[in-house]
């Protein structure tokens, strides 16, 4: 096969259509996966919409109640695994190699593979559409309602087989950040020294590839129900339709956190930079988020409350789910201890993240109500829980990737947003997502079950459904003006220089847009929130921080080059899921296409593994292969183009800042210490270290 | 490209330095295997779930052949011993002995599959297929899957016995055959762990009513064969 990699050449371009197509830059896919899956989110929005303006009036015959349970579905499913979820991955590939200090993931055409999977599935799952047989079995598709009997179209096979695609999107792009975050950090950036947003990645990524396993099998069973006649949740086979309940929230209750951790810990690098303070209490909140990590294990059965489990398993589980609000708590305190004697800075990022943590609060209050079994019982497939829901993964998880959106927003483009256009944002957000959600508690514990297509007047849920319709509205504005902002934003002439918000992160040391290979020179990381350190050790040396580290030309770095095979063999699982929709009826080979995607993987695998990960260049100098371009090798021509004022590594001078009161080292200067609240000395005399 | 890159490419030279100073690869290599874990144990525990809860025959102890599948168990067994020699002969840079123990290691899991064909039409045959009952439909999916797993491995080793020829496995490529052997022996002990529940321990249950009229039958089927 490597004749099949002599005769297509690498692609080459560096611009345009086929640059993209073929690239494995973990920025250019991190742009790829934000922007499909923002795409996705006006998809699934449209998808409320109508819920919400079915739901507007009571006896509403806008839409079918066929067309209600498709809305439903879709709505669900699109914004769980086609937003949330590739949203945040768009922050894990763009941000997490440039935090660590690498050059890029270390499997990047593994990763460039996952986007072109994630872009798949979602249009597998979509194309039920054409076809107008949309899934229309809730967002957890609850056996038996989902077997053949009861879902007679192949909207369910669509919705397996999608969420399969999915699966193996999530999963490669799962095993490449627990790659990358374990192996690829910078020298000197030990675990405890990792920024809170890749430790949440590094959580978030062991989580997917613990749990989707789960789902996978549990799809597959209900596949094989559906296509091959088993009875995996059949009664009448024998089958218990609660199998089903279990796997899916096996897999489910995990998810959550999986949706949720990454905005945690978005949030936790925004609000101690636009408080200018290091965050309260770092190693309480990186266990707090493990322990989260954990438990999340522990819990799913509170789906299931009133599914009958019996006493015992509804205690155990009751006990366990309001045990997790305990590391949950403790990471709300510790914001707000961050931001306590702070200098609060309420940009648009910083309004976002204290969003988030406001309204995460009302989700978590309501989610410790459901976590007492008798009080679910009374709120079960109520409305309750769809403002439950709503409450924690948009006022929390949308929230906390907004605040990252503009938070990272310069750094990826080199230009501001509008600060005003954005605060209009957060504002229309915050009041349309209270308006339309908060009401939503009192339908619930009025009665109104969620996934009803329309109601009687009788019941007296007119006025608060018209109310949520309107707060739909707000959020509706509230997307425009977003879209709005960042067309305008696009087009101005780059003002942001390489560190707007005076940042921590070591991202924020390399030039805005970063350069392809992001760091000319791989950073000697000194300490957490080393940028802060590095900053204020230079302004006391009097010569402070003014330029990001210095261009150098791109061919003198190795880095992975393009490639088709990724591109290729996403096809190829494509067409293996999507085949399986096309049963012939025949004997031995009912799918037949499913083969010819299985030829096209085959053939994208084998070129993939014989394909180098960078070209070989002249002088037969190579760092091919297992580095795939990430070698910390002193980067040829680098060094002397380097004029970083005290540049980090060797003959650092460092300062000591000590509290005055408790006498705690700390790693940045501020006015008040973050571990006793007292006055900060101003700089010790310099230490100086030979290098 | 020309015949010294292809070398080139393929040999890691010495390792680009990682934080854990575990190579990515392998580190990739476990992660998965966890993954993998999880895949096996949500089949397995659906197996337990459904274990005895068939409504009709056949059941395990009318149809399942212990001493047979046994031998092939055996077998199976046997090909990681032949795994474990193929990286030993890699390190050594012995370029014939790589490509026998690497041919080897996918012939012995080409007889372990033979065996499961075999096994799966025997129990067509006598009337148990994946819609008959929970007990068929756990168990073809289960081991059905644990098959499809090893027929990737055999094409995998094929792949790398091919690589072999063309003389570019070493000590230095030894990881691409480490790999390999990874996946193979996770693949082995998955076996060990479905041997011991579906046949050793669940090969002897009966339906419900203890269907007497089914009866148990066992090595007979393979003397029959012979």
């Amino acid at each position: 096969m490597a004749t099949l990699t002599d005769v297509i050449d690498r692609p080459t371009s560096q611009s345009g259509l086929w640059s993209w197509i073929t690239t494995v830059d973990h920025k250019r896919i991190g742009v790829l996966y934000g922007v499909t899956a923002f795409i996705f989110l006006l998809l699934g929005g449209i998808e409320a919409g109508i819920i919400r303006l079915q739901l507007s009036v009571p006896d509403s015959t806008l839409v079918s109640a066929d067309t209600f349970n498709q809305m439903f579905t879709m709505h669900g499913t699109t914004m769980i695994f086609l937003v949330i979820m590739p949203l945040s991955a768009s922050f894990f590939n763009f941000v997490i190699p440039l935090a660590i200090g690498a050059r890029d993931v270390a499997f990047p055409r593994l990763n460039a593979f996952s986007y072109w999977v994630f872009l798949f599935g979602g249009l597998l799952l979509n194309a039920s559409f054409l076809t107008n047989q949309a899934p229309d079995a809730g967002w957890f598709s609850y056996a038996n309602l989902t077997e053949k009997p009861f879902s007679a179209n192949q909207g369910l096979d669509y919705w397996a087989l999608g969420l399969q695609v999915l699966g193996v999107s999530s999963l490669a792009a799962a095993f490449n950040f627990i790659v990358t975050i374990v192996n690829m950090r910078a020298p000197g950036m030990s675990l405890m020294r990792m920024p809170l947003f890749v430790w949440m990645t590094l959580v978030t990524s062991i989580l997917l590839v613990l749990a989707f396993p789960v789902i996978t099998v549990g799809l597959i069973e209900l596949t094989f129900d559906r296509n091959f006649g088993t009875n995996f949740f059949v009664p009448e086979g024998g089958g218990d339709p609660i199998l089903w309940q279990h796997l899916f929230w096996v897999f489910g209750h995990p998810e959550v956190y999986i949706l949720i951790l990454p905005a945690m810990g978005i949030v936790s690098e925004v609000l101690p930079t636009f408080s200018r303070k290091p965050l309260f209490g770092y190693p309480v909140v990186v266990f707090s988020g493990v322990v989260i990590g954990i438990m999340g294990w522990a819990v799913w059965s509170h789906h299931m409350f009133t599914v009958g489990l019996g006493p015992v398993a509804v205690t155990v589980f009751m006990i366990t789910t309001m045990l997790i609000a305990v590391p949950t708590g403790v990471k709300i305190f510790n914001w707000i201890g961050t931001l306590w004697g702070g200098q609060v800075d309420l940009k648009t990022a910083m309004l976002f993240a204290l969003g988030f943590v406001a309204l995460f609060i009302v989700g978590g209050l309501s989610g410790v109500s459901h976590a007492v079994a008798p009080s679910d019982n009374q709120q079960q497939d109520t409305y309750y829980i769809v403002a439950h829901i709503h409450y924690v993964l948009f006022g929390g998880a949308l929230f906390g990737i907004f605040a990252g959106v503009y938070y990272w927003f310069p750094k990826l483009t080199g230009k501001l947003f509008h600060e005003g256009l954005g605060k209009l944002h957060f504002w229309l957000y915050f009041i349309g997502m209270n308006v339309t959600f908060f009401p939503m508690h009192y339908l619930g514990l009025n009665g109104m079950p969620r996934r009803i297509y329309t109601y009687a007047s009788e019941f007296g849920w007119d006025g608060l459904n018209m109310l949520a319709s309107l707060g739909y509205l707000v959020l509706f504005v509230g997307t425009l003006i977003f879209i709005v902002n960042v067309l305008i934003s696009l087009r101005k002439e780059p003002d942001a220089g390489h560190d707007p918000w005076d940042a921590p992160g070591l991202e924020w040391s390399i030039a805005s847009p970063p350069p392809s290979y992001n760091f000319a020179k791989i950073p000697e990381v000194e300490g957490l929130d080393h940028y802060w350190i590095v900053k204020r050790r230079a302004a006391a040396e009097g010569r402070p921080v003014t330029e990001p580290e210095a261009y150098v030309d791109p061919s003198t770095i190795h880095m992975p080059d393009p490639s088709y095979w990724p591109l290729v063999t996403a096809i190829g699982v494509l067409i293996l899921a999507g085949g399986m929709l096309f049963d012939t009826g025949w004997d031995y080979i009912r799918f037949p296409i499913p083969f010819i995607g299985g030829i096209i993987c085959f053939i994208g695998i084998i070129a993939w593994a014989n394909e180098p990960p960078a070209k070989e260049h002249a002088g037969g100098d190579h760092h091919a292969e297992g580095g795939h371009g990430m070698e910390h090798h002193p980067a040829t021509a680098t060094a002397a183009v380097m004029e970083r004022p005290a540049g980090a590594g060797a003959g650092a001078v460092t300062v000591r800042l000590l509290c005055s009161n408790c006498g705690n080292q700390l790693s940045s200067s501020f006015r008040f210490c973050p571990y006793c609240g007292g006055a900060v000395e101003s700089p010790a005399e310099p230490d100086h270290q030979e290098g | 490209m020309a015949h010294h890159t292809e070398i080139s490419h393929h040999a890691p030279e010495e390792e680009h330095p990682t934080t854990t100073g575990i190579n990515n690869r392998k580190l990739l290599m476990w992660v998965f295997l966890s993954s993998d874990c999880l895949f096996f144990g949500s089949l397995i525990a659906t197996y337990m779930v459904y274990r005895g809860q068939s409504l009709v025959g056949p059941y395990p102890v009318d149809i399942i052949d212990v001493p047979i599948t046994t031998i092939s168990t055996f077998v199976l067994l046997c090909s990681s011993f032949a795994m474990v020699r193929a990286l030993a002969a890699t390190n050594e840079d012995r370029q014939g002995a790589i490509i026998f123990w690497l041919l080897t290691t996918a012939v012995l899991g080409a007889i372990f599959i033979g065996f499961q064909v075999y096994e799966f039409n025997l129990f067509k045959t006598e009337g148990l297929r994946i819609d008959t009952n929970l007990f068929g439909t756990t168990f073809f999916t289960l081991t059905g899957f644990h098959g499809a797993h090893v027929t990737l491995g055999i094409v995998w080793l094929l792949g790398l016995a091919w690589v072999a020829k063309r003389g570019r496995l070493g000590p230095k490529t030894a990881l691409d055959v480490e790999l390999a052997g990874l996946y193979w022996h996770f693949v082995d002990i998955v076996w060990i762990v479905i041997f011991t529940l579906l046949y050793l321990i669940g090969g002897f249950d009966t339906g419900p009513a203890g269907d007497p009229s089914l009866v148990p039958h066992s090595i007979t089927g393979f003397l029959g064969l012979i």
